[in-house]
């Protein structure tokens, strides 16, 4: 027999006691997986997901970061909305008075160029309304560049593509202002495929229905980005719902008319977008053209409405700030219980040691060498050990495995049974090095048990 | 096969010295010779056995096994020697209690090297009647049965010396023969020589030669004789 063989032969006549010692022990490596899978999953949710090809986002004056988990991420709540006027700030004269002309505004808005203009140049700007959901997914109220102009991808350089069907467009005959596109899980999840028509509800998953609702003219292909998680639609469908519009008391003076077509109601009577006093955006997503970003970000906060917040910088100061303190916390008080674990190693075996004295003398007594019966001591604590990490983190990924749809649903991010973290790759070093250090007592007692006297006893 | 000389040994005592236990000034085995020592119980029969098996080191003299002294060789040494040419048979059988028959005998033929043989490990508990008990634990097992597998496990090795202390003390006096016949046979059917210990005379009066520790052990003979005090 090899040693080993005869470390698990001890194993098994001692089961219950070394059953829950490895219990124990798996207990401990379950906790410490779990903490290091839900911190892969945060840093993936965040820190891949940052990588946008915008790199200004523009809302509200207020946290800068909630603002960022908003517009980029879909979660928390919208701060507030800016005016349409602001988000004109970003367009050129000529822009601006086509805008003025189509959907009706002060004539003067449309002679003059946005204060921001010249630092977007050839860039990006994407408006977006928030505040509505379909089931318990967001809704994104947007224009067509958003899947036209914006990339994705760990390297950002890939174009959405439709699983099936095509990108919304702002007015068509068919659909008027109501088309709308799916996020891939979005579409999975409430079985919704192109042709179908969906209903939001206002301002959260159980709030009051719309009367209006929204064709489903595309499926996005999945992104691995929170944007699979979103309903995206025409941001003039948006407008168009009651109560989205923003109340005006006095409309400008020099206020012109829209001539954009008109659409129609539920109820089939004509309706037409909303003039731009009555319009609002949530967040503005900024991409500057040249090497502007930094000024434009400085010149936005400036002043007294608006901020501007970069992303990647966001994300980067909550986790290093927030989020990493917090995880290192948990890590420390999980691996302090791990070394709990690994001490039931010691204790199990230890106590054992009494028992096992005279099986000592007889296999010292068959040959067996000092070195023999003590390494025979920590392969036993070390099979705990491999045994106890294999049940823990066999544990920790069934309890992700089983809490995957919230996970998902709450971070766009799918912990699948197999997602493994790279940290979890330290675990069984960590454990089979605490359960070695555990061994070493009960081994050195083996190691030190006198034959003679005990063969006789 | 055995050469033993001039072998004291001694044990610290609680209050201070040294208390001797063996004083043996010769004894010798030839190969494949079948040797009982009878004596009395605390008479240092143990002991000896625990010596020739170099599981405890002399205070002094030599202790030739197989043209090896082994007070001259270091503990691992000594193990190593002992795993691969010296078979024990216990008092108790010691038997570890998780294993099976099949395996506790395998367990004797572990720690020698180049001597693992899982037939030969089946081929000796058929020879002692139990290949039908292989896979029994001991607690399975009769009293009888348990020192047939004890038997069985020191033979594993292909030992060149077979000690046994007092290996049918504890079973019952119908199964002593069969222990004792067993014990002798395999020794002669592998030409190993066999040193048994035991307070039988019954017992010892089957061998051809019978040692008495009395006469061997000079701290014995001095008790005896009003030498020591």
């Amino acid at each position: 027999m090899s040693l080993l063989q005869i470390a698990w032969r001890n194993f098994q006549y001692r089961s219950v006691s070394s059953i829950l010692t490895t219990l124990s022990l798996a207990l401990g490596v379950a906790l410490v997986v779990l903490v290091l899978a839900i911190y892969g999953i945060i840093t993936d949710a965040f820190r891949g997901n940052s990588a946008v090809s915008y790199n200004l986002v523009v809302g509200p004056k207020g946290d800068p970061l909630q603002l960022t988990l908003n517009s980029v991420y879909y979660l928390s709540q919208p701060i507030e909305n800016l005016s349409y006027a602001d988000y004109m700030e970003f367009y050129t004269a000529q822009q601006r008075s086509e805008m003025v002309a189509l959907y009706g505004g002060a004539e003067s808005m449309g002679k003059t160029a946005g204060k921001y203009s010249r630092y977007v140049a050839d860039g990006v700007v994407i408006p977006l309304a928030l505040g509505d959901y379909v089931d318990q997914y967001r809704i994104v109220g947007t224009t067509p560049d958003f899947f036209d102009k914006l990339l994705h991808g760990p390297e950002v350089d890939q174009p959405f593509t439709f699983r099936e069907g095509r990108n919304l467009q702002t007015f068509n005959d068919e659909n008027g202002y109501f088309e709308a596109v799916l996020g891939s899980r979005v579409a999975a999840a409430l079985g919704l495929k192109v042709g179908d028509t969906f209903f939001p509800t206002h301002g959260d998953p159980e709030g009051q229905g719309h009367r209006d609702s929204f064709r489903v003219v595309g499926v996005l292909a999945p992104t691995g980005t929170p944007n699979d998680r979103a309903a995206f639609v025409n941001l003039e469908g948006f407008y168009l719902m009651e109560g989205h519009a923003n109340p005006v008391d006095t409309f400008p003076e020099d206020m012109v008319d829209g001539t954009a077509p008109a659409g129609r109601d539920p109820d089939g009577n004509e309706i037409f977008p909303l003039s731009i006093p009555e319009r609002e955006v949530t967040a503005i997503l900024v991409r500057s053209g040249g090497l502007w970003g930094a000024q434009l970000m400085n010149m936005i906060n400036a002043g007294k409405d608006a901020q501007a917040a970069a992303p990647v910088g966001e994300i980067h100061k909550l986790l290093t700030q927030i989020v990493g303190p917090l995880l290192t916390a948990l890590i420390i008080i999980t691996v302090i219980t791990c070394v709990v674990a690994a001490m039931s190693i010691l204790v199990g075996i230890y106590n054992s040691m009494n028992d096992r004295r005279r099986d000592i003398a007889v296999m010292r007594a068959l040959g067996a060498r000092r070195d023999s019966v003590t390494a025979i001591i920590l392969l036993e604590s070390l099979l705990i050990a491999i045994l106890g990490s294999i049940a823990g983190w066999i544990m920790a990924h069934a309890a992700i495995w089983i809490a995957s749809p919230y996970i998902e649903s709450h971070t766009g991010v799918w912990a699948g049974f197999f997602k493994v973290s790279k940290y979890e790759f330290l675990v069984l070093p960590l454990v089979l090095l605490l359960a070695t250090l555990a061994g070493l007592l009960p081994a050195t007692v083996a190691y030190r048990t006198d034959v003679s006297r005990n063969l006789a006893a | 096969m055995l050469e033993i000389q001039d072998l004291k040994k001694s044990f610290a005592q609680p209050g201070g010295g040294r208390l001797p236990i063996l004083d043996v000034p010769s004894l010798s085995l030839a190969a494949g010779e079948q040797c009982v020592l009878i004596g009395q119980s605390g008479g240092g029969k143990t002991t000896l056995l625990h010596l020739i098996a170099g599981l405890l080191t002399p205070d002094s003299g030599s202790i030739r096994v197989n043209g090896t002294d082994i007070t001259r060789l270091s503990e691992s040494g000594r193990d190593r020697f002992r795993a691969g040419t010296t078979g024990y048979v216990f008092q108790t059988f010691n038997l570890l209690a998780g294993f099976t028959a099949l395996e506790n005998v395998r367990l004797g033929m572990s720690f020698a090297a180049g001597k693992h043989d899982p037939e030969r490990a089946e081929a000796l508990l058929e020879r002692v009647g139990l290949a039908d008990r292989a896979h029994y634990r001991p607690g399975q097992l009769s009293v009888g049965q348990q020192q047939r597998v004890a038997i069985a496990r020191s033979l594993a090795s292909k030992p060149r010396l077979l000690l046994a202390d007092e290996p049918t003390a504890n079973v019952d006096p119908a199964s002593s023969q069969t222990v004792i016949s067993l014990i002798r046979d395999s020794c002669r059917e592998d030409n190993v020589t066999l040193l048994l210990v035991t307070h039988s005379m019954e017992l010892a009066s089957q061998f051809d030669r019978v040692e008495k520790l009395e006469s061997l052990n000079r701290v014995l003979a001095n008790v005896v004789s009003g030498g020591v005090s």
